[in-house]
Order: structure tokens, then sequence, then C-alpha cells
């Protein structure tokens, strides 16, 4: 099965400020950010009190009844993107062999938002540490194991192939397309509907990064919350979505007049052995992931036409992708424009990696590389091209989107277009 | 009025509680102007003890208490700083 | 010419033995670790037994300065990974650290970590939410903390596929030592008996609530009512055989096959997926029905699925074609760590030349399997896991001797 070569075929994208891949892009190319005062519940008690939050009604975007009572709202919004990525793809599932598609979704903290609220019941509001099952909700297992995410986007497009969970914190989205491009091209599958969803804005969430200062504290000018690669950036701000992909061996693609937005080109993830949360500022494992990805791609540093960063808006992360990129790309780092979209649309955990994929296969298509929102201050550690606040034209044939997470993953994926000469 | 002194028995108290100990390093030796980093204690360990100590003395202590380089000493004067303070408001 | 990929080294953490050797002299002669929950009173709860892993003293295996920072299950899993790697005769630190992965599976995390936390939260307050929690409860935090404790660079990754992710886990470690990688840590260690976590598993309606040890889990039996549930499960080292043999290893198996299938959506009358699922790990394996001479069943223990996977056993191997097994009834269902140890189990039955027994089972004669009750001697050399996840998740894999 060597050569089988994958590509993006079906876009869908739930993202603060832009449900629908059209909205999404619209929202990002302008520059607009999505961040605003939590609405969710209450946020007084917190040190970080935004949020880029999605108004999201799920019976609008067509779930039932009981689809809504039984998922979480992560879950739903996997499934609303998997059902509008296989719409945008034009496929016709119905003529594949069911058992030669299938379903990789990543998330880095499963049904969080689910379980906090369900604990408060059953503990009756922590008062007790023997929790009473009277209370819980009948689907509350599948709160607990997060696999039924992929489970639910199966049913949803009738996939019976490989399906799992990734769930490698916030690269999740960049390793969840990359583990079912990998089984595309082994030949386990022909179609993957991939890509991942998290909805963590809830209070045990903002609670655990107050504790550890990782969420800003810019509580009073919230559309100006999320700095990324700006001098004064002093923490990400919290997010939420989902982006799923139709993935599709190329040839079969070609085959059946597909639209093809861009060939997964290459993938890799490797890890930092440093520090849970914290990363060493060379860069070093980042920078090894991107090499290894563009050697898969079989592409030099220069092909690349834009950076698609993580860009989160800590302190540290911003400075170790910089350290990453020059010394994986050399020169080429200081000609290329640097982007991070969670200026705009907030880190969605698990979810924000094919988020960033997303954005990267829509600059492809525009010819736009989407701006840094909110960067007017330079940080001398921060110097290369990080296309501060308005959108720019370039013709774009191949994306670096990386991501790093905590557990020290830390993620690379190339996209490029599939009649490069290469390959 | 919150008279109480923050010592670095406390300190090694909340430190083991909240984050044990490096084996290599004996915390009962003269540490208090050793950096962290020196007793194998990362930013993690850190917050998590400052945390633990905003909540047992009711204080809130600045962001930069924790900025490289801080020591046992650095991190006692600013509890019993923000103690003081305290106690001068009750 | 496909790399081959060996298994070298185990760690083992199950309610019935800690440790590769007592876990093999438990296993081989039928000793159950499932008993009355002891961490937390269960009188109030409907299901009150478990597989509980007795006189686990972390602070005896991991230094002090991890503690705070990590749930049960993942000090049970370092643990494990510690042992599987001193088992293989490995120092991390004297191999490239790039050429090195963490591939495990989870499903549901660190939950005790995150009932303490969200208890912190709901009764005191936010401020209470400790610094960890931002990681302990999160599912890739045993792939985290394993890769930083030995310095493993490599490719890593984490998967969900409730009890199926246990193999899924194994075959992406395959897959990243076929692109590579040398050698790559694998395998699951799940625990989540808490309270919490006991509400949540109860409310997936699969488990026994029988109070008797010897009666609880029942696979394949007529009075099957559901699983006790467990923790534990196995880390395992796997290598390139080529780097095997070059360093000299002991080789327990080699990782032949694998396929994973997901069931029909609920209610479709579809045939469900595993039949498909052993039929792909055998071709991928290159190896006939005929071959395997034992399974390690998914065994759930309630009824129509205990059929469905008779039925797929059939299918494959005929009526009683094949010794089945499930070592399982001695530990509980220990969720994604229970395929690992199942792996771990077999390759050990081979070195052995005996089939471990699956307990307390007076197998029903519909399902017409060759169910191993008594141990049985016997000469393995090609062996079939299988594990299955609540929403349809099939998982199939193939060992074979070295």
């Amino acid at each position: 099965m060597s050569g089988r070569r994958v590509v993006i075929t079906g876009i869908e994208v739930l993202a603060p400020g832009g449900v629908g891949a059209a909205n999404f892009w619209d929202l990002i190319s302008s520059g607009r950010t999505a961040t605003r005062g939590i609405t969710f519940f209450d946020p007084a008690p917190f040190r970080s009190r935004v949020a880029a939050e999605i108004d999201f009604d799920p019976e609008a975007h067509g779930l039932g009844p009981q689809e809504i009572r039984r998922m979480d709202r992560a879950a739903q919004f996997a499934v609303v993107a998997a059902r509008g990525a296989v719409a945008d793809s034009g496929i016709d599932l119905a003529a594949h062999d069911p058992y030669r598609v299938g379903v990789t979704i990543g998330s880095a903290v499963g049904a969080t938002m689910g379980l906090d609220q369900e604990y408060r019941v059953v503990s009756d509001g922590g008062r007790l540490h023997l929790v009473d099952h009277e209370y819980a909700v009948p689907h509350l297992y599948d709160y607990l194991v997060p696999s039924s995410f992929a489970a639910e986007v199966a049913w949803t497009v009738g996939a019976q192939g490989p399906g799992t969970v990734v769930s490698t914190g916030c690269t999740s989205g960049i390793d969840s397309v990359g583990y079912a491009a990998d089984l595309i091209r082994e030949g386990s599958a022909d179609v993957m509907i991939a890509g991942s969803s998290d909805a963590p804005i809830s209070p045990i969430t903002l609670a655990c990064f107050d504790a550890i200062k990782a969420t800003t504290p810019r509580d009073d000018d919230p559309p100006r919350a999320s700095r990324p690669f700006d001098g004064t950036r002093n923490g990400f701000v919290l997010g939420e979505g989902s982006a799923v992909f139709v993935l599709e061996e190329l040839e079969s693609a070609r085959r059946r007049g597909a639209h093809i937005y861009a060939e997964v080109a290459g993938y890799a993830t490797r890890s930092n052995a440093y520090h849970m949360t914290g990363l060493r500022l060379d860069g070093a494992e980042m920078a090894e992931a991107i090499r290894v990805a563009l050697d898969e791609a079989r592409m030099n540093p220069e092909e690349i036409d834009y950076i698609n960063a993580h860009g989160s808006g800590t302190k540290q992360n911003d400075r170790h992708e910089t350290a990453a990129f020059k010394r994986s790309l050399g020169d080429h780092a200081y000609r290329t424009p640097v982007s991070s979209i969670k200026s705009m649309v907030g880190h969605s955990l698990g979810a924000i990696g094919s988020i960033e994929i997303a954005a990267s296969a829509l600059a492809m298509e525009h010819g736009v590389v989407p701006p840094t929102a909110n960067l007017h201050t330079p940080d001398p550690e921060c110097d290369l091209d990080y296309v501060p606040l308005e959108a720019r034209e370039r013709r774009i044939d191949a994306v670096l989107s990386v991501g790093s997470g905590f557990g020290g993953f830390q993620s690379a994926v190339v996209l490029a277009r599939p009649e490069r000469s290469a390959a | 009025m919150d008279t109480r002194q923050f010592t670095i028995t406390d300190l090694k108290r909340i430190l083991l509680e909240g984050a044990g100990a490096d084996e290599a390093v004996d915390l009962d030796g003269d540490i208090l102007d050793l950096a962290f980093d020196e007793l194998g204690y990362e930013s993690l360990a850190l917050l998590e003890t400052t945390g633990r100590i905003e909540r047992e003395y009711g204080i809130s202590l600045d962001d930069d208490t924790l900025l490289d380089g801080a020591t046992p000493r650095s991190i006692i004067a600013a509890v019993n700083s923000r103690l003081s303070v305290a106690a001068d408001a009750a | 010419m496909t790399v081959k990929t060996v298994v070298t080294g185990l760690g083992v953490a199950s309610p019935n033995g800690l440790g590769t050797a007592d876990f093999w002299a438990a296993t081989r002669s039928g000793k159950s670790g499932i008993g009355r929950i002891t961490r937390f009173d269960p009188a109030g709860y409907p299901a009150r037994l478990a597989g509980e892993i007795p006189g686990f003293a972390a602070e005896q295996y991991l230094p002090s300065r991890l503690l705070p920072q990590t749930d049960r299950m993942t000090r049970l899993a370092l643990v494990a990974a510690d042992w599987a790697l001193e088992d293989a005769g490995v120092r991390p630190g004297e191999l490239p650290e790039f050429d090195m992965g963490v591939v495990t599976a989870s499903s549901s995390g660190g939950f005790e970590f995150g009932q303490g936390e969200l208890q912190a939260l709901w009764s005191k307050g936010s401020q209470y939410v400790s610094a960890y929690q931002s990681f302990a409860w999160f599912y890739a935090v045993n792939s985290g903390q394993i890769s930083i404790r030995n310095g493993m660079k490599g490719p890593s990754s984490v998967v969900v596929s409730d009890q199926a992710g246990g193999l899924d886990a194994v075959a992406q470690a395959r897959r990243q030592i076929r692109r590579g990688t040398g050698l790559v840590v694998s395998g699951a260690v799940d625990a989540s008996i808490c309270p919490w976590g006991w509400v949540a598993q109860l409310a997936g309606d699969r488990l026994s609530t029988s109070d008797e040890p010897t009666q609880a889990y029942l696979p394949f039996d007529s009075a099957a009512r559901g699983h006790v549930p467990g923790e534990g499960g196995a880390i395992l080292i796997l290598e390139s055989e080529q780097v095997a043999r070059e360093r000299g290893a002991r080789i327990y198996g080699e990782i032949a096959g694998y396929g994973a299938t997901m069931d029909p959506r609920p209610g479709s009358g579809a045939e469900p997926g595993l039949r498909r699922a052993i039929e792909l790990a055998l071709r991928d394996a290159g190896a006939e029905p005929g071959e395997v001479d034992v399974v390690f069943a998914d065994a759930a223990a309630v009824p129509e699925l205990d059929r469905a996977e008779a039925d797929a056993l059939r299918a494959v191997f005929g009526p009683r074609g094949v010794p089945v097994t499930a070592p399982k009834t001695m530990t509980g269902r220990l969720y994604s760590g229970a395929a690992p140890l199942d792996l771990a189990t077999a390759v050990l039955s081979m070195a052995a030349g005996l089939i471990p027994p699956t307990v307390n089972v007076d197998p029903a004669p519909g399902y017409d399997l060759d169910l191993v009750v008594d141990r049985r001697t016997a000469d393995i050399r090609t062996a079939l896991v299988l594990a299955r996840g609540a929403g349809g998740f099939n998982s199939a894999l193939v060992v074979r001797a070295a």
C-alpha cells in the first residue's frame, strides 16, 4: 500500500464567532476576535474571566432531542462538524464498504463540561464524598469515557472501520488527523472522518488553569485579551469548538472528481520528555517534529509558504515556538509569514489543532494568510513576521501547522497541493 | 488581628505536602538562600506551593513572587509582608 | 520487507498479582483478585465488588516529588513501566532519546484525582483546585509522565476507545516501530475505583450486582449478569525485531496482526464488527484460523455481548474450533488495561505451555465454545487477543511465539 497519498476533501468548522467553515474563514481573515466575558456561568470567582464561546444551538444544527440529551457539548460539536464535512466533500459514503471508512476524533479533556455539571449534582454541590448514583444521568458512562465521541460520529456517518479518540492534550487535533492519514496510507481505510472537538469552558477547567496562571487575567478588555507574540501577552484565552475533515486516498478522490483542498503531506509528533506543563526554550523537540514532517512530505523548508503557529499567547510558548521555527527552517523562518488564529478564536485545547488545520487549508484555498490579531507591541524575543492585524494575500502551496501540548507533546503537520512536483 | 508569622518550618511543611522533596536534597539543611530549582522544585511545584500558602493564610501573593531566582527567604518575606498588611487592615 | 515488532519486556499491575511473577503464579492457578471494595464504602451502591490491587505502596517505588501530582493509575503505570524496562534489560538513558516513544491507552484518565479536585472546587471554591489538576486527570497523563521519567522523546500518543483501546495502543506502537522508532513503551493501566468513577460506571448498566466474588463475573455462563470492574493493566516494551536481536534481548513474542472495526449503529440489526476485526487481524498476520492455538476473549458477561462474541468466534473458527479463555474472570475488567494484560498473559502462556483458566464459569452450551475452565497444557505458537469497548469498538490482535 506504499505510495498511497491522503487528501482533504471536506471541511467543517465550529469555532467561536464562526460556526460553519465559511463564517469561520470570514472571522479569521478579517482579523476579528471572538473573545468575550464568560456568559456560561458566573465567572466572578476566577482569575481569568474571559473566553471565546460559541453561540451554539444544537437543534438548529440538526441534532435531535435524544442526541442532545445523551451527548456532551463536545460530542455534539463533533457530530455536527462531521455531518458538515461529509456534506462539504460530496462523498457518497453509502457507496463505500463501511468497514473501509474510519473515524478519529481528537479531544484533550473529553466531556469535561458534562462531568463538571454531573459531579455537582451527584455530590450535592461537593458535599457528598460518596456521590449519589440515584442522581446520575443515564449517559454518564459516555462522559466518563470520551471514545463515545468517535462512536457518535461513526453512527452518524455509518462508518465501521477503525475508530478511536486520540487524546494527546493540546496536540490532539493534529495527532488525530495524523493518525487518520496513517491509516489511509497503510491501507487500513480508504476514507477517514477525522478531526477533533473540545468544550472545556467549565468551572473546573478555569480553576485548574487559574492555578497555574496559564490563562490571561486581562479581564477588562476581552476582545484584546488574546495576544500571541505580543510583548504584553500574559496567558491564553480559553476557547471551544470542533473541526472535522473528510480524508480520502488521493486517487479515489480524483476518480470521483472531488474538490481537493490539500494533501496531508507530512506529519510527525515528538515529546519533550521534560515537564508536564513547561517548555525548554530551545524548541528542539518541536523542531525535530517539523523536520520529520517535512521529510515525510519530501519537502525542503524553503517550500513552506505559511506557518500556522500554535501561538497560544503564554510567555513561554511563543518564545519556544519561535525558536523551534528558526531551528528547523533556518533563515527561511525569517522570510515566512507566521500567524496565530488563537488571537481570534482562543485556545480550544484538543480541538484547536484541527481548527488550525482547517485554517491552513482555507488559507491555501483563498490565497490569504490570516493575521495575528492584537499584535501591537513587538517582543524582541519573538522576531519573525507574525502578520499583525491584517490578512495578507499570498499564493500558498504548502503550510506548516504545529501544536504543543501538556504532557510534552509537540506535533507538526504539512499541508501541500497534491500536484506539486515532489512525492 | 492576624499576628501569625510564616516561618521556614511552615514553608517546608507545605512544600512536602504539595510537592514532596527531591531525594538528593536535605530540606533540613541551610536552604534559605538556595534557589528553588537547586532544591528540586520547578514552576509547577511553586505554583502549587504558593496556592496552598494563599489558601491557608488567606492572602494573595503577587505573580512576581515566583520570578526566576526565588528562594525560601524571598517567599517567606513575601508571605510575611502580606500577613502584616492583613494585620494592619484588621 | 516490513519490520517485525516484538515484545521484550512486561510490567504487570493486576488485582491478582503485582509484578509479573506474582501475577503469573496467581493466574496459572486460577487465583482471583476480586473482592468487596475497600477503597470506599460501597454499601450504598448496587454493585459492591471490584478487582482492587492490594498492597501497592507507591512511595516504595516513586520519588515523593511525583506523588502529589499523580493519580493512582499513573503511579501504577509509572511503576509498571519501570518494571517492563528492567525486564527488557533496557536502560533508557543509554539509548538515543528520539528513538524511544510511549503509546498508551486510557479510558477515564485520572478519575480519582479528578474527584478530589471537583470536590475541592464545589465544596470550597475554585482557589482550592490543585495546580496539578491541569494534567493529572487528563487522558494523556500516563504517556506524558512515562516519557518524562524515562527521557523518551520519540513519537508518543494516547488513544481512547474504551476497553478496545488497549490493543489500539499496541497497534499504534507497532506503526511507529515500522516507521523507524527503535523502542516504544505501550499498553495501558486504568483505575477509577472511587465513588465518582463508580457512579459513572454504574450508569453504563453493565456492572454485576452480585456480592459473591465467585458468582459475580460469569462470561459465557447462562448466569452471566454483567462484569466486575477492576484496576490495573500491563505496560509492554515493544521493539523492532532487529534491534531486539542485535542486543540479545529475550523475545516474548511478535505482534503479528491487528484489526479494528466499529459496530453498526445500535438498532440497525446489522452484524456486529467483531468477526471482521478478527479476520483483518488474521489476514494482517498472514495466519489461517487453524493456526490460532488460543483466544483470549473479551468476555463481557452481558448475555447479548457474549452471544455476539461467541457467534464471531464460531463464524471464524467453527463450533468449538479453538480453545477460548478469559483470565480476566480473576481480575475483573480493567478497561483499557485489560487487553495489554491479556497480551502479557498470552506470551506468558506461550512460554509456560499452559492456557490459564476461565474461573467460576459453567459454560452455557448454546455458545458452542471450547471454553478453558480448567487450565490446560498446550503448545501455543499463535494467540488471538480480543477487546471490545462500549460504543461498539472491536479490536483483535494476533501474537506469535518468537
